[in-house]
């Protein structure tokens, strides 16, 4: 392989294919091979017709996955809104911190998921200081609780992927040529409205990239609703788990994350024709 | 920073920006107040085995903080996983990069869509399917399986961000040491692989932390092994001592060193190229 990095190798025509070989070899074993055994694991099962692990799916399960989707795109939302104005300030308004905010922003993931979400826990505990604080303001009644809501689990969501949002937008927005808004700025006179024609229609492709890098991990994801969350919040992500781990019955269990990947996969390519993005990468 | 123009302008852009700062630095807050927490918490004597209510200020964890076995076997065990698979993905995945970047050919369409497929899937359905091969080939699950599953989520990111890094690179410079009687190992230590060093050293970095913190398609290709966040995952159920904190808090504290240190390094390359250009 050495030899094929230098210069020299530029005229051998295979070069790039050798060079990229281990990588991709290992890409199509285990990503792109699982997939097809996947799929044959859901429709293998014994002594029932092929398609009743997806029948099953949709009859007992339906409910899992339309309440992945309805969390998952209001934490995506709830990201959204929180992490554009904090993207909007990396790159416009931060001057020499920037690169300080930048540092602030993936410190997150120095720290393991898991235990950020437990600390999520420990901070939504009954009696604990957001509790008391909100029954203070009558926010809450006196008997109210988070842990166990609805609220816990989309906020621990929005939490979890936040910075998957924030960073793409900022790497759009820090894109922007500043020429490009001092003309809006000096033509339109008004900065909302330079916002609104120029900024924002150029960072759609950071929205785009962000939106999914914060969808499609939290509606497959199940730490938040196990620890924050009680059954009555229980996510796909669990059933799928369960079934694979526990239950062992592994047609239902393949059928339903097969179902995951076929409907995120399709939600994905109808959103990049909505936004006119055809570029993933 | 904020909109010049007419009075009334620049008020309400002042007004604007305020809110803007204010914004931001709320979101902020909302993204280290839980790791303020996992810190503070590793110096409370929690009451009972569950370290979720401040009791007091103690300093026992620090003191003592391989107490638990299980705990610091299974934070060996990630350290181990992580070190194999960010080895072996940041090699393959540099790899890919550099043919991307540096070589016309066809199929780079396709490869780059292969790339991108894995960061658009759900981890569930990584970790399931994954768990599906190794049920049909009757596979041993254990070590060798999370070392494969975790190299294969970090290769697509070290390759893409290694190419994102080396993109627009000059790769003429090969060429005219090349012309200039380097032999192919010399171009590769000299030229190359200082070159693209910055961009490896940044994607081997993200690899490691994937690597570490990863949960879901570990638990479904683990076997009875046990790495640090399944420890953490099953200790909900039985005790979460603070030294689950303490080791977390440590994790942050020498990535941020690393991170310091990397940084530096950097900046030191950049210095050293600004006074005496070439390689």
């Amino acid at each position: 392989m050495a030899g094929t990095a230098a210069g020299g190798a530029r005229r051998n025509p295979l070069a790039p294919y050798l060079l990229m070989a281990p990588g991709i070899l290992w890409l199509v074993v285990f990503f792109v091979v699982p997939i097809v055994t996947l799929f044959h694991t859901s429709i293998a099962g014994e002594g029932a017709p092929w398609w009743d692990g997806y029948a099953r799916t949709f009859t007992a399960y339906g409910s899992f996955i339309l309440r992945s989707f309805r969390f998952s795109l209001f934490a995506t939302l709830v990201a959204l809104l929180l992490g554009y104005p904090l993207a909007y300030v990396m790159a416009f308004r931060s001057g020499r911190f920037k690169n300080f905010l930048l540092g602030l922003v993936i410190l997150p993931f120095f720290t393991t998921f898991l235990v950020r979400t437990f600390a999520w826990k420990t901070m939504l505990n009954d009696g604990g200081p957001i509790v008391g604080t909100l029954v203070w303001l009558h926010l809450l009644p006196p008997d109210g609780r988070l842990l166990n809501t609805n609220w816990a689990v989309i906020g621990g969501l929005t939490y979890n992927f936040l910075p998957f949002m924030i960073l793409p937008i900022y790497v759009s927005l820090e894109k922007i040529d500043r020429r490009l808004t001092e003309a809006a700025q000096d033509l339109y006179s008004s900065p909302g409205r330079a916002f609104r024609r120029v900024i924002f229609p150029l960072s759609l492709p950071g929205v785009f990239a962000g939106s999914l890098l914060t969808f499609i991990p939290a509606s497959g994801d199940f730490i938040n609703a196990e620890l924050l969350g009680s059954p009555n919040q229980r996510m796909i992500g669990t059933v799928i788990q369960n079934q694979f781990l526990q239950v062992h019955d592994y047609p239902l269990a393949a059928a339903l994350s097969f179902v995951l990947m076929t409907i995120i996969s399709i939600a994905v390519i109808a959103y990049a024709r909505v936004l006119g993005t055809e570029e993933l990468a | 920073m904020s909109a010049p123009g007419t009075g009334s302008h620049m008020r309400r852009g002042r007004w604007r920006g305020w809110v803007l700062d204010v914004t931001g630095g709320l979101v902020l807050l909302y993204l280290f107040l839980p790791i303020f927490v996992i810190v503070l918490y590793s110096f409370n004597r929690p009451e009972g085995k569950f370290n979720f209510v401040w009791k007091s200020f103690s300093l026992d964890a620090w003191r003592d903080p391989f107490k638990y076995a299980p705990l610091v076997d299974a934070m060996k065990l990630s350290l181990k996983v992580a070190s194999i698979s960010t080895l072996v993905a940041t090699l393959f995945g540099t790899m890919i990069a550099l043919a991307l970047c540096r070589y016309k050919f066809r199929g780079s369409g396709a490869v780059g869509l292969l790339l991108v497929l894995p960061l658009t899937t759900p981890e569930v359905v990584l970790g399931s399917s994954l768990l599906s091969l190794f049920l049909d080939l009757n596979a041993h699950m254990g070590f060798a399986t999370i070392v494969i599953a975790h190299i294969m989520f970090s290769v697509s990111y070290v390759a893409l961000t290694v190419r994102a890094r080396i993109r627009g690179f000059d790769w003429t410079l090969e060429e005219a040491a090349m012309d200039l009687g380097a032999t192919p190992l010399r171009v590769i230590t000299k030229v190359t692989l200082p070159l693209i060093a910055p961009g490896i050293v940044a994607a081997a970095m993200l690899s490691f932390a994937l690597s570490l913190d990863d949960f879901i398609i570990t638990l479904f290709n683990s076997g009875s092994e046990v790495t640090y966040p399944l420890y953490v995952y099953g200790a909900r159920r039985a005790a979460f001592p603070p030294q689950i904190n303490v080791l977390a808090t440590t994790i942050l504290v020498s990535s941020l060193l690393l991170l310091g240190v990397t940084v530096l390094w950097q900046q030191r390359r950049l210095r050293q190229a600004l006074v005496s250009p070439g390689p």
